[in-house]
């Protein structure tokens, strides 16, 4: 199980290929990767993604634990940015190891639902025409109920 | 014990953390005591339930009690993913 919360830019590919290579005997790897949308009203400069540093890292490490012990996965990684960020660039990913495919795909959306609303980032959309704190949607923590 | 703001909470207040000297027994109490303190605190506070609290770096409700307790953290619902 790896987390890394950084504010430099990482490699998607070689992320992928090492956390295949180290796990042996996994039928299936998942992998998701969050990218910064342009927005379709105005188009956005930036993306300024806040953190809460120590509590941030615990509970990547809770939740990649919990989905481990759930969807026995061989291995979890969990990758998040902050800082500054521009349109296109990759904020995030999550991958996962597991003997057959569902439980990959399960676990991934599993970290997926948790890490958009209980993992302690904040998103601050920069457009021409000022900065705007993103706000949580219902629809995420609705999300967790199915889990 | 450390009270640390993030995002616009931490806009509103105009810090991102402080030292509080407390004798609150509970999160509410402590948010009572920090309203009672300047506008910009109430500003802030103003609706709880578009707050969330982490007590110790761990997510919490706002009647946790305080004893023995490090730090408080208080930020708008998460945006992460």
């Amino acid at each position: 199980m790896r987390v890394s919360v950084a504010e430099a830019p990482f490699d998607v590919g070689r992320e992928v290929a090492e956390f295949s290579a180290g796990c042996s005997g996994m039928g299936a790897i998942v992998s998701f990767t969050g990218i910064v949308r342009d927005l379709p009203e105005a188009p956005l400069e930036a993306m300024e993604i806040e953190h809460y540093p120590g509590m941030t890292e615990s509970a990547l490490e809770d939740m990649a634990r919990r989905a481990i012990e759930r969807f026995s996965l061989g291995d979890a990684l969990i990758i998040h940015r902050h800082g500054r960020l521009a349109p296109g660039e990759t904020i995030m990913m999550v991958a996962t190891a597991a003997p057959h495919r569902k439980d990959a795909f399960d676990a991934a959306e599993f970290l997926m639902d948790f890490l958009k609303s209980r993992a302690p980032f904040w998103k601050r959309e920069i457009t021409a025409g000022g900065a705007d704190w993103v706000a949580a949607k219902d629809e995420d923590e609705d999300a967790l109920a199915r889990w | 014990m450390d009270v640390l703001y993030f995002a616009w909470v931490r806009e509103r207040i105009g810090l991102p953390r402080e030292k509080v000297q407390t004798e609150a027994a509970t999160v509410t109490d402590l948010v009572e005591e920090l309203i009672a303190r300047e506008p910009r605190y109430a500003a802030a506070f103003a609706d709880l339930s578009a707050l969330r609290v982490a007590v110790d770096q761990q997510l919490a409700d706002f009647d946790a009690p305080l004893a023995g307790v490090r730090e408080v953290a208080f930020f708008p619902p998460m945006t992460g993913g």
